[in-house]
């Protein structure tokens, strides 16, 4: 059986795709070394629009006349007061550009001019080297370092000096745990369940915030915060998972990128974080299939966020406590302790 | 020429999930058509494989294994059609339910006429409105236009004008579209469907085509007060198909080998249901209940006239929006045991990150199947809003979703359908313990005969007969005598009480006549005359029920009191 996996690895060698959603610029060079809101490429993904009814505005009846009086072709760029058509005979009318634009549509009487349309910038994310140009769509980069998937994004992203707030994987981040020094840091805790924090965090304000979990009824004020926050573990009151927590508390003071990107299961975004380290690491596999040896992590209310190993893969279905019928694996957690974990409920880690 | 068992051939139906690709293996048994087994494997159409066709082989590799047949030859390509050594298949059907929710803007004329059926047509696949367009809006040219791009839809539905009615607003709403969608490079330009005035088909396709690929379908609201749907469903499927064949990896080079296009699960559903009502009791009618882990579709049928509806509630990633659209306690109401609210909201939110995630403790298995039953509540209470011509009186209701054929005991799945769709009424519960409607539907498009067959065989678990009398009684008041007199000699007399719910001692498939006596005014069955009713029924998995709890089912304010009577509910269950 494959299974997807779940990054979380001390040292690894990353190699990510930022492509645009539609063509546009590309505005970095093969090798060039990027940081995490450096812009890779930029489009104009909404382009605004203003509809000229020339019939209506020259009062012209006639169809004929028409090609006669638009003055301008599809591509032309129009200052403001530019004539954009006019009529002839004895009262003459003209249509102005309001604003200025380029011409995008001459059809059935009407001009369709493009305006002032907002950029759309796609950023690095992470700190790295541009390995591979796709024109007109982004680069792929890479980087090596220390790698945490999440589950949850507040789909924002930055970076900022590592600090740790969690002695232990639920150390609980409060208000009053958050001073002045660290502004502009990315910090590190266990578990949040006050909205105050969050708003503490944001007045700093912070650049990044890394939780094991939240609360759900935090929801609106960690998706509105200014700074990424990434949950590895997700909603509930849920330890940060033993292996996240060993690699973020032990590399604290690096620079650290969060992309708290929203996941997305469907493309495989999914909102991590990277700490540039300057070794290689290999390439982690995607997927994996399921065997024994494999560490996994616990998901679900029970024994949620523990980390362990398959140790082995019975093939009949077996009855949970409640009745549930599923098909399980032996995991040995790391203080030995065994568990039967309906396959399910496991995340591979890799 | 409807297909006869001499013309007899195995089909192979194959269901795409989000979670699971299954391959299911249909064939001629002493005569008559059979569901003979399922194959399962964990679909590849999410990150990071990006290709349907890796979780369909191993979907068939395991069917193979099951059936010890063989499916696919050396290269890995389905064997079609059956071989003089056995191996392969005379035919294979698509469904898919897998892929990004479609995002669809709807066009119209008159906000309560054409739009509304625009709307409507789009609420039977898993979509999501990002944009609406009519013709009372208010919005400048350009306005329109900027809100058309970007809404970044996948398909836009256009209706309007019923036949030999309005053309010029028409005309305008496809102008604007072509304008909006020809400043975009073609790859993001979305697919267009026109279901409107269809004496203007052909012009408004001629002119659309230029910009956006656009098919057409029949009128779906022909005239002012009458909305048909369902011809424009051929056209839905292709235009769903050919956005997912971009979409989904390696779905196209099945759907070539496929004897029919490749149908969205919930159009498939409606499909069987649609089907079965036309066979069976046109006064009757059948209820369909498909629990996904993003949505819940709703299927009404009677007499051949269905209305088919997704809703976004589900007890997976569709769990957030219950809880946006419920208050919590309308969910921890049906708890049996104390939870905190904290607890309770948690679980429900994690659960939308982790749909796959099955409970594994008494506590989080309630959660969910309370969950279900708010899920199914606000499905229920939306579709009878949108079509008031039908109630909640059906029989059969048929219901499916990894959610109530995982549950340990039959009696969790009935006690769920129960509280979340209340009926009234006589009605039959089933569960389609093997998920095969979906395909049934699917398969319904090539070979008429193998659903009913198959249906017929006991494919589906029946639950057991329910009887919901309404009477407005006071709680505890005798209000119906019960007396059940088995086939085979012998009856047991049941006094029922308003607000109870009682199981009749009836044996899985044991027959019994039942006779119902009113003590007070109740009515046992809309459809049916008022007083005494008898009438044959069959045990099920759960024998026979009589839910006299009320109807809206209000459960006591109490915390105490409320989690005792949902504990004897429970155990009148044994559960």
């Amino acid at each position: 059986m494959q299974a997807p996996v779940t990054h979380i690895l001390a040292l690894t060698n990353l190699r990510r795709a930022r492509l645009l959603p539609a063509a546009g610029k590309v505005l970095v060079k093969q090798g060039q070394k990027v940081s995490p809101n450096d812009v890779i490429a930029e489009t104009v993904l909404h382009p605004r629009h203003m509809v000229f009814d020339v019939r209506q505005a020259l009062g012209i009846t006639r169809p004929a006349q028409l090609s006669q009086a638009i003055e301008r072709r599809v591509g032309d760029k129009v200052e403001v007061d530019d004539v954009l058509a006019r009529s002839g005979g004895l009262f003459k009318r003209v249509l102005r550009a309001p604003v200025a634009g380029q011409v995008s549509i001459i059809s059935g009487g009407r001009i369709v001019m493009e305006v002032d349309s907002p950029l759309f910038q796609l950023r690095a994310g992470l700190a790295g080297i541009i390995t591979e140009i796709i024109p007109e769509r982004g680069a792929i980069l890479e980087a090596s370092g220390a790698l945490v998937q999440g589950t949850w994004g507040n789909g924002r992203t930055d970076s900022g000096v590592l600090l740790s707030l969690a002695a232990t994987p639920e150390d609980v981040l409060t208000r009053e745990r958050l001073d002045v020094s660290m502004r502009g840091a990315v910090v590190v805790a266990g578990h949040c369940a006050q909205a105050d924090a969050i708003r503490a965090a944001n007045e700093l304000p912070l650049r990044g915030l890394i939780l094991g979990s939240a609360t759900a009824d935090l929801l609106p004020v960690l998706q509105t915060a200014l700074f990424p926050i990434l949950l590895t573990e997700g909603f509930g009151r849920i330890p940060m998972n033993l292996a996240a927590h060993r690699i973020l508390t032990t590399n604290e003071k690096r620079d650290t990128a969060v992309n708290a990107t929203v996941w997305n299961a469907f493309t495989g975004e999914r909102p991590e974080v990277l700490i540039p380290l300057p070794a290689a690491g290999s390439v982690p596999a995607e997927s994996v299939t399921l065997k024994e040896g494999l560490n996994v992590r616990i998901l679900g209310m029970q024994q949620a966020a523990r980390v362990g190993m398959i140790v082995s893969l019975p093939a009949e279905l077996v009855h949970l406590p409640n009745g549930v019928r599923a098909r399980v694996a032996q995991v040995k957690l790391e203080n030995d302790e065994q568990l039967a974990v309906p396959l399910c409920n496991l995340d591979v880690l890799e | 020429m409807s297909p006869s068992i001499i013309d007899a051939q195995s089909i192979l139906a194959v269901e795409i999930g989000t979670v699971t690709t299954r391959a299911i293996l249909f064939d001629v048994v002493d005569g008559q058509y059979r569901f003979i087994a399922q194959g399962s494997a964990p679909s590849t159409v999410n990150a990071p494989f990006r290709e349907a066709g890796e979780g369909i082989h191993l979907a068939v590799n395991r069917l193979e294994e099951i059936t010890g047949r063989t499916f696919l030859n050396l290269k890995g390509e389905l064997i079609l059609p059956v071989q003089s050594d056995s191996s392969g298949v005379d035919r294979l059907v698509l469904t898919y339910t897998a892929g990004p929710v479609l995002r669809v803007v709807v066009a119209g004329l008159l906000a309560d006429v054409s739009l509304e059926s625009a709307r409507n047509l789009a609420a039977t696949l898993p979509v999501q409105v990002v944009e609406t367009l009519g013709l009372n809006d208010t919005r400048s040219l350009d306005l329109q236009m900027q809100a058309l791009i970007a809404a970044e839809p996948d398909l836009v539905l256009l209706a309007g004008g019923s036949e030999s009615g309005a053309s010029r607003s028409v005309f305008k709403l496809a102008e604007l579209i072509s304008l909006a969608y020809r400043v975009l490079p073609p790859d993001r330009r979305p697919h267009v469907l026109y279901a409107g005035n269809q004496a203007l088909a052909k012009k408004i396709k001629e002119g659309l085509d230029r910009t956006v690929h656009t098919l057409t379908a029949p009128n779906v609201r022909p005239s002012v007060d009458i909305e048909d749907l369902a011809p424009a469903e051929s056209a839905l499927s292709e235009a769903a198909a050919n956005i997912r064949y971009a979409q989904i990896g390696g779905l196209q080079n099945w759907a070539s080998i496929s004897s029919a296009l490749p149908l969205p699960g919930s159009l498939a559903f409606g499909r069987m249901i649609r089907f079965l009502s036309h066979i069976g009791d046109a006064v009757k009618g059948v209820l369909g209940v498909q629990l996904g882990s993003g949505s819940t579709t709703l299927a009404m049928g009677k007499g051949g006239n269905l209305a088919l509806e997704v809703f976004p509630y589900s007890s997976g990633r569709g769990a957030s929006l219950v809880l946006e659209h419920s208050a919590l306690e309308d969910i921890t109401q049906w708890l049996p045991m104390h939870m905190p609210d904290v607890v309770a909201r948690d679980y429900l939110m994690q659960k939308t990150l982790h749909p796959q995630v099955i409970p594994t403790t008494n506590e989080t298995l309630a959660l969910e199947l309370a969950l279900t039953r708010q899920a199914l509540r606000l499905s229920m209470q939306q579709m009878l809003a949108r079509h008031p011509l039908y109630n909640l009186a059906y029989e059969p209701i048929l219901a499916g979703g990894a959610v109530l054929t995982q549950a340990p005991q039959p009696a969790h799945a009935l006690l769920a359908l129960l509280d979340g769709l209340q009926p009234v009424g006589v009605t039959t519960l089933f569960l389609d313990q093997n998920e095969l409607l979906t395909s049934l539907g699917a398969a319904a498009q090539i070979n008429s005969l193998l659903p009913v067959q198959v249906i017929e065989s006991g494919a589906l678990l029946n639950l057991g007969t329910v009887i919901c009398p309404v009477s407005d009684a006071r709680y505890g008041t005798p209000i119906l005598r019960a007396r059940l007199e088995y086939e085979r000699g012998g009856e047991n007399v049941v006094e029922v009480r308003q607000g109870s719910l009682v199981t009749l001692p009836l044996q899985n498939g044991q027959v019994a006549n039942l006779h119902l006596q009113p003590l007070r005014r109740v009515q046992i069955d809309p459809r049916g005359k008022p007083g005494p009713a008898k009438f044959q029924i069959v045990g099920g998995a759960c024998g026979a029920v009589i839910d006299a709890r009320g109807r809206p089912l209000v459960l006591p304010k109490d915390s105490a009191r409320r989690r005792e009577m949902i504990k004897k509910w429970s155990l009148a269950f044994g559960i």
